[in-house]
C-alpha cells in the first residue's frame, strides 16, 4: 500500500511549529481523497476471453495485484470501482457491460485490457465484434498486447492511479462525479437486426429515410489512396467542429456544467441563490473558456477566512 | 448385421460398399478431387444414418458441420464425421442441399449430440432441420439479420474476400475501418429496417422459448414442503460461469428442474475470419480458441493443413525433433490445463481462489519455458506446416525449480529435466494430498452430476468428462498421430461419471502426461541436431480437397475441418474453416447432468466439464 508521507505533505508555505509535526498534516482534500480512492481500487471480478487469463495470473501470487492495494475482486459491481474490461468485447456481450457499467458506483474507472477490448484486436472485422469498448463506454487506461502481460497489466493500473492522483476536486471540469446532481447513465444498446446505439439513433433514421427514397445510403465514401509517402505531409490536425450540436447528451451534460459553475461563483460571492435553470446550451464548448485552478488566489481566499 | 463380431470386420471402405448395396438410389461416392467418403441423399439421411450407427457400429459423432458452396456450386452442405469408440478412422457422408429454402433433416434422433451443431448450422448458415426440437439461434442473438456464414453475407467492415488486404500492402492506403462506414461503427442494417418497429425481442424470446409462459411463479405440487417454481438467470457476468457463459435455470426450491444454456458472448468469428486469412494467418488465431492451451490447438490444425499438403510431392513432413517436441508441447499443455481445470472446479465448490493459487504458480514455470520458445506466455503460434517455428532455447530464465526463489538463468535441457522429474510430480501428489480425499470435496461431489457412459456417447463429449464415464476413448490411442503409437503411456479412465471422478481423472491424465515427458526427454536429447524448422513458406500452395484433423485436446476431442479450393495461382485461402470444439459439444450433456441436483451443484458441474469460453463460442 502506498504510504502517506508525512513529511512530504507539511512541506507546504505553511509553516507547522516543530512540536506538532508529528501530529498535524496540512494537505489538499483533493490528495487524500485521491490517495485513498487509488491505494484500495477494486476492480470487478469479471474476464471475457483470453485476457482474463492473463488477468487472473496478475492477481496470482507470483504478480500479485494485492500490492497496490486492488486484490479485492469485487463480484458485484456496486462494490467495485475499477472495470477491467479484459477481452473480446462482442455485440452480444457489449449490453450486458454497459449494464454493469452504469451500475458502478462513481468513482468509476474502466481499464481497457488488451488489443481486443481497445480497438478490436485480431477479431475487429468479424460481424460480432465490436471495436473497442470506448465505442460506448469511456476508456480511462488502454493497455496494448494480445494479450498484455501481466507486468504490462500493472504498468496499466499504476498509470490509472497516477491519473487519479492528478484530480481535482476544486477542478470541475476534470471529472464528472464532482460536479452537480447524479450524471447520466450511459445509454444501454439495442439487439435489433445488428447493435443499436441510442446515441446513434438520428443517424440511423436520416440513412433509413435515405433508403425509403431510394437515394444512396450507407455509402462509405472512400477517400483517394492515401500513399505512404504522403502521411507526413497532411497538415497538423485542425480544429473539430463543434460537436455539440451533434450530439443532445454532450449538450446537456455541457449546459449543466456551466449552470453547476455559475452557481459556484455566485456563492463564492455571498449571495447564496437556488440554482437557476439552466441555460440554453451555447453552441460550441470551445468558446468556454475552461476554469482554471489559480493556485494563488485560492490561498489567498483561505488567508481571508483565517483572518476572519 | 447387427452381430458385434461382423461390426468389428467391416472397415470403412466394407461399410460404404455394403451401404451402397443397402441404399443404391441414396448413397453415392464423393468423387470430388480431394474428398473421400460418401454423399447421402438427404431424403433418406436419417434412414442411412441409422445403418450407419446401428449396423457398422459408428456410435460417436464427432462433427457436424456446414459448408457454403456459393459460386462452386449452387448448394450447401452438412459434413459428418462419425467414428467408432472402439477406434478407427472416420466415416465421412454428406448431405446437400440447395441454398435457397436449405433444408436437410435433423439427425438428433440417432445421435443426441448434434444438437448444438445443428442449432449452430441453423445459426450461422441458415439450414433447416425437420425434426429438430428447439432449432433457434445459438450463438448469435434472435433477430439479428441473416446467416453471416453464407459466403455471400458481408460484414459491414467487409473489405476484400483474401488477406493480404491490398489496402494493407506498402503503398496502400492508410484508413480505419470505422472511417469506412457511416455509422463510424461495425454495423450494417437491412434497406428495409424500420426503427418505429424496433424493440429488443432477444430477451423476451429467450425466455419465452423456454416454455415457461408467464408463470415464473407458481406453488409447488403436492409436496408437504411448498417451494415456488422460479426462473433464475446465472451469468453472462457471474463469477463461477468460467468466462462469459449464461444459463437459465428452472428451480423448484432449491432443485433443478431444467437447465438452458445460453452462449454466444465470446462469438468473435473465428470461421468467417479464418476464411479470409491465408492457411498460416490461422495459426495464430487458433491461439485464440482455447486460450488456456494454445499449443495443442496448433497442432491440430497443423495436422489438418498437413494432411491437405501431404498430396503435394514436394511437402516435407515434420522430422522426428519436430514430432517430439510437438509432444512435449501438447503434454506441457494438458498439464498447465489441467491444473487451472482443478485449480478452478475447486474454486466453484467454494474452496475460494486457495487452490487456485497453488496451481497457478506451478502453470507460471511451464509458461516461463513457453515464454522462452515461442515468445509468448500463452498465444505461443508455435506450430508450423511441416514443423515448428523455432527450435527450444538453449537457455531460459526461470523461477528456480526446486525452491520458489528468484528468476535465475537455466539451461533449457537442465530446466525441463527437473521440472518434469521432480517439480511436476511433486505437485500432482501435493494437489493429490490436499484435495482428493477431503471431507468437503467428496461430500459435494461424489455421485453427483452423473452422466452415464451411453449418455457420454450419445451426446458426442469428449475428452476427461467422457473418460470419467467408463469410456476409454482417446484420440492419441484410437487415431493416433505423431509419435503417440511409440510411446509407452495407458488412456486414464474412471467408472463412475460424477464430478469426483472427472476431478480424479485429471490428475491421472496429468500423471500418464508427466509418464510420456519422461520419455519424451531422451528422445530431445538424442535429436540434437536436427532442425525442426521447415522452409519459411509464407503462403503455402495447398491442394484442393477436404481434411479433418483431430487432436486430444485437455478439454477433449479438439477438430479441424478444413475445406481448399485453391489451385496453384489462386488466392491461398481456406474456403471452410470449422472447429470442432469440445468445450461447446460437451455442454449438449450439461443441462440433462445437472436435472434434479441444487443449484450450487451446477457451478460444480460446469466447472467439471471445464469449458473455455473461446473455443465454446468461437
Ligand atoms: S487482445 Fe488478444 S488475448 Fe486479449 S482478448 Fe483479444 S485476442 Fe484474446
Amino acid at each position: 500500500m502506498a504510504q502517506l508521507d508525512l513529511r512530504e505533505l507539511n512541506a507546504t508555505e505553511f509553516p507547522i511549529p516543530a512540536e506538532m509535526q508529528g501530529n498535524v498534516a496540512i494537505t489538499s482534500l483533493s490528495k487524500v481523497y485521491n490517495w485513498s480512492r487509488r491505494s484500495s481500487m477494486w476492480p470487478m471480478l469479471f474476464g471475457l476471453a483470453c485476457c482474463a487469463i492473463e488477468m487472473i495470473a496478475t492477481a496470482a501470487a507470483r504478480y500479485d495485484l494485492s500490492r497496490f492495494g486492488m486484490e479485492v475482486m469485487r463480484a458485484s459491481p456496486r462494490q467495485s470501482d475499477l472495470m477491467i474490461v479484459s477481452g473480446t468485447v462482442t455485440k452480444k456481450m457489449v449490453v450486458p457491460i454497459v449494464r454493469l457499467y452504469n451500475q458502478m458506483p462513481e468513482p468509476k474507472y474502466v481499464l481497457a485490457m488488451g488489443a481486443c477490448a481497445s480497438g478490436g484486436g485480431p477479431f475487429k472485422e468479424g460481424y460480432n465484434v465490436v471495436s473497442g469498448i470506448d465505442m460506448f463506454i469511456p476508456v480511462d487506461v488502454y493497455v496494448p498486447g494480445c494479450p498484455p502481460t501481466p507486468q504490462a497489466l500493472l504498468y496499466g493500473l499504476i498509470a490509472l492511479q497516477k491519473k487519479i492522483d492528478g484530480q481535482s476536486l476544486a477542478n470541475l471540469d476534470d471529472v464528472p462525479w464532482y460536479g452537480v446532481g447524479p450524471s447520466e447513465p450511459t445509454p444501454i444498446p439495442i439487439l435489433g437486426p445488428d447493435i443499436i446505439d441510442p446515441r446513434q439513433m438520428d443517424l440511423i433514421r436520416r440513412q433509413a429515410q435515405l433508403a425509403a427514397e431510394g437515394k444512396p445510403h450507407t455509402v462509405r465514401e472512400i477517400p483517394a489512396p492515401m500513399k505512404v509517402a504522403q502521411v507526413q505531409q497532411v497538415p497538423a490536425k485542425t480544429q473539430p467542429a463543434a460537436s455539440a450540436g451533434d450530439d443532445p447528451a454532450k449538450a446537456e451534460r455541457l449546459a449543466k456544467r456551466e449552470a453547476a459553475l455559475a452557481s459556484k461563483k455566485e456563492a463564492e460571492g455571498g449571495t447564496a441563490q437556488a440554482v437557476a435553470e439552466a441555460p440554453a446550451p451555447a453552441a460550441a464548448p470551445d468558446a468556454q473558456p475552461k476554469k482554471k485552478f489559480d493556485k494563488q488566489a485560492m490561498l489567498d481566499k483561505i488567508r481571508e477566512r483565517k483572518g476572519n | 448385421m447387427t452381430d458385434n463380431a461382423l461390426i468389428e470386420k467391416v472397415d470403412v471402405k466394407g461399410a460404404i460398399a455394403a451401404l451402397k448395396e443397402k441404399f443404391p438410389e441414396a448413397v453415392k461416392d464423393d468423387s470430388r478431387q480431394g474428398y473421400s467418403g460418401i454423399i447421402v441423399d438427404r431424403k433418406q439421411l436419417v434412414e442411412v444414418a441409422r445403418a450407419i450407427k446401428d449396423d457398422f457400429g459408428f456410435d460417436y459423432l464427432s462433427s457436424a458441420t456446414a459448408v457454403d458452396y456459393h459460386g462452386i456450386a449452387d448448394e450447401m452442405e452438412m459434413v459428418y464425421h462419425a467414428y467408432r469408440i472402439s477406434g478407427g478412422p472416420a466415416l465421412v457422408f454428406k448431405a446437400q442441399t440447395p441454398r435457397n429454402n436449405a433444408e436437410i433433416p435433423s439427425l438428433i434422433d440417432v445421435w443426441p449430440g448434434a444438437d448444438f451443431q445443428e442449432r449452430e448450422a441453423w445459426d450461422l448458415y441458415g439450414i433447416k432441420f425437420p425434426g429438430h426440437p428447439s432449432l433457434k439461434r445459438i450463438l448469435l442473438w434472435e433477430g439479428f439479420n441473416g446467416h453471416p456464414m453464407r459466403k455471400d453475407w458481408k460484414e459491414a467492415y467487409y473489405e476484400e474476400d483474401h488477406k493480404p488486404f491490398g489496402s494493407r500492402w506498402p503503398g496502400g492506403w492508410i484508413r480505419r475501418a470505422e472511417e469506412l462506414n457511416v455509422y463510424g461503427k461495425n454495423v450494417s442494417y437491412p434497406a428495409d429496417f424500420d426503427l418505429s418497429k424496433l424493440s429488443d425481442r432477444s430477451e423476451e424470446t429467450l425466455y419465452n422459448d423456454l416454455g415457461l409462459g408467464v408463470t415464473v411463479q407458481e406453488m409447488g405440487g403436492s409436496s408437504s414442503l411448498k417451494t415456488d417454481r422460479l426462473v433464475v438467470n446465472m451469468g453472462p457476468h457471474h463469477p463461477s460461469t468460467h468466462g462469459v457463459f449464461r444459463m437459465i435455470v428452472t428451480i423448484n426450491g432449491e432443485t433443478i428442474e431444467t437447465l438452458e444454456p445460453v452462449m454466444g458472448y465470446l462469438h468473435r468469428n473465428h470461421e468467417k475470419i479464418g476464411e479470409r486469412n491465408t492457411f498460416l494467418h490461422n495459426m495464430p488465431f487458433t491461439d485464440r480458441l482455447d486460450y488456456l492451451s494454445s499449443m495443442g490447438n496448433n497442432v491440430g490444425y497443423a495436422l489438418a493443413v498437413e494432411q491437405l499438403l501431404s498430396q503435394n510431392a514436394r511437402f516435407q513432413k515434420p522430422n522426428y525433433r519436430a514430432e517430439v517436441i510437438r509432444v512435449l508441447m501438447s503434454e506441457l499443455t494438458r498439464i498447465v490445463n489441467h491444473y487451472w481445470a482443478i485449480g478452478f472446479l475447486l474454486n466453484d465448490l467454494g474452496a475460494f481462489f486457495t487452490p487456485a493459487l497453488y496451481a497457478i504458480a506451478e502453470r507460471e514455470k511451464i509458461l516461463d519455458l513457453f515464454e522462452a520458445t515461442a515468445g509468448s506466455r500463452m498465444m505461443c503460434n508455435y506450430m508450423r506446416f511441416g514443423g515448428v517455428a523455432k527450435d527450444l532455447p538453449e537457455r531460459l530464465r526461470s523461477v528456480a525449480v526446486k525452491a520458489n526463489d528468484m528468476v535465475r538463468d537455466y539451461n533449457t535441457m537442465d530446466y525441463l529435466t527437473e521440472l518434469i522429474n521432480e517439480r511436476i510430480p511433486r505437485s500432482i501428489d501435493e494437489l493429490d494430498n490436499y484435495l482428493s480425499e477431503s471431507e468437503i470435496i467428496k461430500e459435494r461431489t461424489v455421485g453427483v452430476g452423473y452422466l452415464s457412459p451411453e449418455m457420454a456417447v450419445a451426446y458426442s463429449t469428449a475428452g476427461p468428462l467422457l473418460r470419467a464415464s467408463g469410456v476409454p476413448y482417446d484420440v492419441r490411442r484410437a487415431d493416433p498421430y505423431s509419435i503417440y503409437p511409440e510411446l509407452d503411456f495407458d488412456v486414464a479412465v474412471r467408472y463412475n461419471g460424477d464430478i469426483y471422478d472427472r476431478y480424479l481423472i485429471r490428475l491421472d491424465e496429468m500423471r500418464e502426461s508427466v509418464r510420456i515427458l519422461k520419455q519424451i526427454l531422451p528422445r530431445l536429447e538424442k535429436t540434437r541436431n536436427e532442425n525442426p524448422v521447415p522452409p519459411k513458406q509464407h503462403t503455402p500452395r495447398v491442394p484442393l480437397g477436404e481434411s479433418y484433423g483431430r487432436v486430444e485436446n485437455p478439454k477433449g476431442e479438439l477438430g479441424y475441418y478444413v475445406v481448399s479450393a485453391g489451385d496453384e495461382k489462386g488466392p491461398q485461402n481456406p474456403w471452410r474453416y470449422h472447429v470442432r470444439a469440445p468445450s461447446f459439444i460437451n455442454l449438449t450433456a450439461l443441462g440433462p447432468m445437472s436435472v434434479g441436483h441444487k443449484v450450487a451443484d451446477v457451478v460444480a458441474i460446469l466447472g467439471s466439464i471445464d469449458i473455455v469460453l473461446g473455443e465454446t463460442d468461437r
